[in-house]
């Protein structure tokens, strides 16, 4: 049995400096980015965090004192922006799981709202809860 | 259609999906989530901490982390396989994306239930 699909070498490989990205690219390579950030380091922030928020009153007084520098407020910057984009990102990968949008201008479009959709989430998100 | 020698099992199907359903979950816990902590102002620790005390919350926050650290080892699997070709630097990566993953796990367990 002679298959030429089977041939390809597999697994592939992608240059990351060879690629030019469409807008829907950047949604795409932007969602694993953000999503790498949230496993580490964001993930083990938030949980030590939670555990000193928990832990007692001086705790939280503490992480409110924390949360008050301009360094981790810049950190929870990202780490909102990272979580509404990676949010956004996935409910578009999941429309078009279902073949809802799959066409060019509405994968265009999309990928536009979600891009803006997210940075405005995140502006709100950190108006809310940092200033 | 793509023409394939198909031999093997499932795929990758099952990780794809577990993926995306825990992608639902975590979505619907985060909108549970602010809407909750909206509707306890003013945010204090004894706020804080007695939301925590009730079963429910730490059941939820417990299927929280779950989800990612399912949904985190699916996608962190998939960058490692499409960026990191030595065979041996990808599997160390694995490795330690699971041993961090479990360390989340324990973590929040240990937070939760103190």
């Amino acid at each position: 049995m002679s298959s030429t699909a089977a041939h390809k070498p597999r697994p592939k490989y992608l240059n990351l400096a060879q690629i030019r990205l469409p807008l829907p690219g950047w949604v795409s390579i932007l969602h694993r980015i953000s999503g790498a950030l949230l496993v580490f380091p964001f993930t083990a922030w938030l949980l030590y965090l939670l555990d000193l928020s928990l832990a007692s009153e001086a705790g939280f007084r503490t992480i409110q004192g924390y949360l008050a520098l301009p360094l981790v407020k810049g950190g929870m910057l990202v780490l909102i922006w990272a979580y509404c984009h990676h949010l956004c990102a996935g409910v578009r990968f999941l429309l078009l799981d279902l073949n809802k949008g799959i066409e060019l201008r509405p994968a265009r479009a999309s990928s536009a709202a979600v891009l803006v959709v997210s940075l405005a989430l995140t502006a709100i998100f950190a108006g809310l809860l940092l200033w | 259609m793509v023409k394939r020698l198909v031999v093997g099992a499932h795929y990758g199907l099952r990780p794809w999906l577990a993926q995306r359903i825990t992608a639902l979950v975590m979505a619907l816990l985060t909108a549970a989530a602010l809407l909750l902590i909206a509707s306890r102002s003013p945010f204090t620790h004894e706020s804080w901490s007695a939301l925590f005390d009730r079963g429910w919350m730490r059941i939820g926050t417990l299927l929280f982390v779950v989800s990612l650290a399912w949904h985190a080892w699916v996608g962190a699997r998939d960058i490692l396989m499409d960026y990191i070709k030595p065979d041996g630097l990808r599997l160390a990566l694995q490795v330690a994306t699971l041993l961090l993953l479990a360390g989340y796990l324990g973590w929040a367990v240990e937070i939760l239930w103190r």
